[in-house]
């Protein structure tokens, strides 16, 4: 193995152990929601710092590799997707903090029938499995599997799209937990993001795997 | 415009060009790359004919220089063919006279006799090359005096004296330091508004900073030729990505 490549492969392991940093919050957050387990939400803001020193640490390192090795090509798209990848990897783990800090407020378990109308347990179920799919893509450098995430991107984007409704008519039920009812509504809105941000990095496996561009064009839809 | 079809070149037996097809459109740089002996300096040579000083060396296919097939042309003239293609080699080789004479000479060569026309002409030369300001003051002093990173300059001026076309430029500046190395990037690029330009280079960051197209050769063999964004951010072959990214072999 060329220096290069060791320098490469250290890299890679670093952006592996954020993947797995906020792969853990977001984990950790659906569980904390189910069960209103705050020690479990406090967790997340205790990792929320190590997340942002591994953000720190590998834009150094990116910044390092392209002024000491000048990459070009297929090198060249990688740092590029790592800068990028590793941002849109802090956002999601700022979102992951976003719900911890909500569940730290709330007082009550929330009503089952409020999580089922609204399928945010699905929603939350399928947030989770595209974080830890499109690790493994970065991992195995596996471009169909980075794929799959535009598919299960669009029961995000259905979700919260009905949101709206399914949140007014179970306040209109329930008129004494419109509290924890506009919650899960800003919860939702916040695994959406987490979607999106899973899309991104997507775009940016296939971008430095195939050289194509995919972003602000309709065909991942 | 520079415009080769099924060249090849042979020294005896060895086949070292192989059927190589490429252009290399008017006011622009072309780098050529590719790991030692793939060929890159006897593909420069052909397009000014100086492989046919070479012993047993044979060449078929054709090179055309502005439509003109420098090889198969009866009215070819090698000495009209090598004022209008330059070419400036890896070592500076100035003659043992002053800086003047060196530029000068092309044009005594070819006969000009009016010394104010070349007068006129050595300054004109010496600003193309970006020397003029380091040595209007010591013309007459030899070249010899001259730094490393003057002396190629002064080369680049020579050669553009008598008005070339084409500016051939086999690793240029591989000799020279960092500073000198920018200036004749810089005047790689400025050069490039008049002239057609290839280079041959080993520094992958210069053909990357200097050249629009690059092409990549290997054994003898055009590998890859394309816009030089598209060979560094995204080449075609694999041979060219193990090659650029330094995974060769
Ligand atoms: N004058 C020559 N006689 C015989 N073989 C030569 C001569 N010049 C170059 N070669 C051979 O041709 C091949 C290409 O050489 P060259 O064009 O100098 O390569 P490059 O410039 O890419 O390093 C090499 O294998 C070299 O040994
Ligand atoms: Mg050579």
């Amino acid at each position: 193995m060329t220096h290069l490549e060791e320098e490469l492969k250290a890299l890679k392991k670093e952006v592996t152990i954020m993947f797995m940093l906020v792969h853990s919050q977001l984990a950790k957050a659906n569980k904390a929601l189910h069960e209103l387990d705050k020690d479990l939400a406090h967790e997340i803001l205790l990792t929320e710092k190590r997340v942002n020193a591994q953000e720190l640490s590998i834009d150094r390192d990116c910044e390092n590799f392209l002024a000491l090795y000048n990459p070009v090509a297929v090198d060249l798209r990688y740092i590029l997707a790592v800068l990028k990848i590793n941002s849109n990897l802090e956002r999601t783990g700022d979102i992951a903090e976003g719900i911890a800090r909500f569940l730290l407020e709330s007082e009550t378990l929330f009503d089952k029938k409020l999580l089922e109308e609204t399928r945010i347990t699905q929603m939350f179920d399928i947030a989770v499995k595209m974080m830890d799919d499109i690790s493994d893509a970065f991992e195995q450098e596996n471009t169909a599997l980075a794929r799959s995430i535009f598919r299960q991107d669009v029961f995000l984007d259905e979700v919260n799209r009905a949101a709206n409704k399914s949140i007014a008519t179970y306040i209109l039920a329930n008129p004494a937990n419109s509290e924890q009812a506009l919650h899960i509504l800003s919860t939702i809105r916040k695994i959406e993001r987490v979607g999106d941000q899973a899309k991104n990095i997507a775009e940016e496996i296939i971008f430095y795997i195939e050289a194509k561009v995919l972003k602000h064009s309709k065909k991942n839809a | 415009m520079i415009e080769s079809k099924n060249l090849n070149l042979y020294y005896g037996q060895y086949h070292a060009l192989k059927d190589i097809s490429l252009s290399m459109p008017p006011k622009s740089v072309t780098a050529l790359i590719g790991p030692s002996g793939c060929g890159k300096s006897t593909f420069l040579r052909t397009l000014n004919r100086m492989n046919d000083l070479i012993p047993g060396v044979r060449i078929d296919g054709d090179v055309l220089i502005d439509g003109k097939d420098i090889y198969k042309d009866k009215k070819m003239d090698i000495d009209v063919l090598r004022k209008n293609v330059g070419m400036v080699f890896q070592k500076a080789n100035p003659f043992p006279k002053s800086i003047f004479e060196n530029v000068a000479y092309g044009l005594r060569v070819n006969g000009v006799r009016d010394e104010s026309f070349i007068k006129e002409r050595v300054e004109k030369s010496l600003k193309q090359a970006a020397l003029w300001g380091e040595v209007k003051d010591v013309l007459k002093k030899s070249a010899l005096a001259l730094s490393g990173g003057q002396q190629q300059r002064l080369c680049i001026a020579r050669a553009l004296a008598v008005e070339p076309h084409v500016l051939l430029m086999d690793e240029p500046a591989s000799a020279l330091d960092p500073i000198s190395t920018s200036k004749i990037e810089e005047l790689i690029h400025e050069l490039k508004r008049d002239f057609t330009i290839a280079i041959v280079t080993h520094n992958m960051q210069q053909a990357a900073r200097v050249s629009d197209y690059t092409a990549f050769f290997y054994l003898g063999e055009l590998v890859e030729l394309d816009e030089t964004k598209a060979i560094f951010i995204n080449p075609k072959k694999e041979q060219t990505q193990n090659y650029i990214t330094g995974r060769f072999g």
